[in-house]
């Protein structure tokens, strides 16, 4: 789950401003942004109401089913159309990735509404924490299922630092060292011995900017498979 | 060349003072303290960004006090650089001269004086121990030769009295295997505690330095406690102090105490003067440790 949360409204406004729109048009999304309560429909009416009280009229509003996705948003684009043609510009409440797809999807100037955060575990309703990086070089076999990069404050993968006092964290005081908790459940499932320490971490593995195409992935396998039976025959 | 490698390895007690570079390119106050601390200590470290607030380099400023005859101890933190940069400077400090090494994890820049600055933390200070092993076998991060290696006398901290122990117990032994010859430990208040650490370590082959914090003043407990990672004045240590008449004269009684005590369970001291560096010479001579 992307967590978002709302952008400061007077930078909002102040970008509404600076393209010379008093037409907008609002975007939402029904999946991270509504769950996360920034930018589900009634966020979005919430926009409306302030945008219309500070003398900016909303020409239409959407919150269609994922923001991030290219077709879906397209559709939405076109459902639509007269709407946003009428505006002078699109407002998103959603994550940056929804915000690009609404901007591929129009040719009117697009603004953010809110901030991505993090990938988020949903804690319970309405709290949310983030357990994952995305990195692409996985550690929690080695970690018992922590991940320092993400829950240790400076990411280390070797730890505690020196910070560390009575098993709490330095820079985050109220919470537990990262590399504390996971040498005890290391112990506890008795596999803290004869442990090396984790070695750097290859970040050439985080795809910068992120691409997979499984179709081109699932096409040179299958060609290879051709290629071998083929070479049985 | 480490006068204070051969010395730790001859089995002699040494003593470790600090300096900070400054905020700025006036080196006079550094070179003050250099020539303070100088006479009474085997090797100075030099910090490198100290509290995540931005100072002059330390590689700069090792460099400095070499030229001064005094043998510095080049700090490097992990918290400003990446692997590439790490390494560059270390290659640096050899071709300058430097010997000493110090590596550090480095406070996270959410508590200096650039809240907004990026933490790097590419490595680990465990991991920037092993590339510096790696130096003096003569070889890169990549496995790669070096065209002349290094010979750093390899050093790390270490936290004797922050509990949980067994965590602190296997820091110290991984830090060994990563190469590390000597520790430089956070202040001791608790010799039992150091005694501990202390026998890990020469079991492993390293030496341990302790730490000794001149606690001049109340505002600097109040400081130490509120302000500073992975330390805590106890209460009857703060409470002399703070009763003292005088607490400045009452802190350096307390170091040299301390020190004395030291001699029996560590390799050496290092002292933290916190801004009173005159009275360094005083507390080493009175622990009988320099005449």
């Amino acid at each position: 789950m992307i967590i978002t949360r709302p952008r400061d409204w007077d930078r909002v406004r102040a970008q509404i401003a600076d393209l010379g729109a008093t037409r907008v048009f609002i975007m939402g999304c029904g999946e991270c942004a509504t769950v996360a309560n920034t930018g589900g429909e009634k966020e979005v009416l919430e926009a409306k109401a302030r945008l219309e009280a500070e003398g900016v009229v909303v020409t239409g509003w959407s919150v269609g089913e994922v923001a991030c996705h290219s077709g879906g948003q397209r559709l939405e684009a076109r459902k639509h159309a007269g709407e946003l043609e009428a505006a002078d510009a699109v407002l998103v409440l959603a994550c940056g990735a929804g915000v690009q797809t609404m901007a591929d999807a129009t040719s009117k100037p697009v603004t953010p509404g809110l901030e991505s955060v993090f990938l988020g575990n949903v804690v319970r309703h309405g709290v949310f924490e983030e357990r994952c990086q995305m990195c692409g070089d996985c550690v929690l076999d080695r970690t018992a299922g922590i991940c320092p990069v993400t829950t240790c404050p400076k990411g280390l993968l070797n730890g505690p630092c020196g910070g560390m006092w009575n098993g709490m964290c330095e820079v985050l005081t109220d919470r537990e060292c990262t590399h504390v908790a996971i040498r005890r459940r290391l112990a506890e499932q008795h596999r803290d011995k004869g442990t090396e320490p984790l070695p750097p971490k290859d970040y050439s593995k985080k795809l910068k900017p992120g691409r997979v195409d499984t179709r081109a992935e699932r096409s040179a396998h299958n060609a290879a498979a051709r290629t071998k039976a083929g070479e049985g025959a | 060349m480490s006068r204070l490698r051969d010395r730790l390895e001859a089995g002699e007690f040494v003593v470790t003072g600090e300096l900070a570079p400054p905020l700025g390119t006036d080196l006079t106050p550094m070179r003050v303290a250099a020539e303070t601390l100088g006479p009474v200590c085997d090797a100075i470290n030099v910090t490198d960004n100290q509290g995540a607030s931005l100072h002059l380099s330390s590689l700069a400023a090792s460099r400095v006090v070499l030229d001064m005859g005094v043998e510095p101890i080049f700090q490097q933190t992990c918290r400003d650089r990446n692997r590439l940069a790490l390494q560059s400077d270390l290659l640096a400090a050899w071709t300058l001269g430097l010997t000493n090494l110090l590596v550090v994890t480095g406070d996270d820049p959410r508590g200096g004086d650039h809240p907004e600055a990026k933490g790097v933390f590419d490595l680990d200070s465990t991991q920037l121990a092993q590339v510096a092993r790696g130096f003096n076998e003569g070889h890169d991060m990549k496995g790669r030769d070096l065209k002349g290696a290094t010979d750093f006398f390899i050093g790390a901290a270490m936290f004797p009295e922050a509990e949980p122990w067994d965590v602190q117990r296997a820091r110290i032994e991984e830090k060994i295997a990563a190469g590390v010859r000597f520790f430089q430990t956070q202040a001791i208040f608790d010799i039992d505690k150091l005694a501990r650490a202390t026998e890990v370590a020469h079991a492993n082959g390293a030496k341990v330095i302790a730490g000794i914090l001149v606690l001049r003043s109340p505002r600097v407990i109040t400081f130490i406690n509120e302000r500073l990672a992975g330390l805590m004045v106890p209460d009857h240590i703060a409470d002399r102090i703070r009763a003292a008449a005088d607490p400045g004269e009452e802190a350096v009684k307390l170091a040299t105490e301390q020190a004395e005590q030291l001699r029996d369970v560590a390799d050496g001291i290092h002292v933290m003067a916190l801004g009173l560096d005159t009275a360094v010479p005083r507390i080493v001579r009175d622990a009988g440790i320099r005449v």
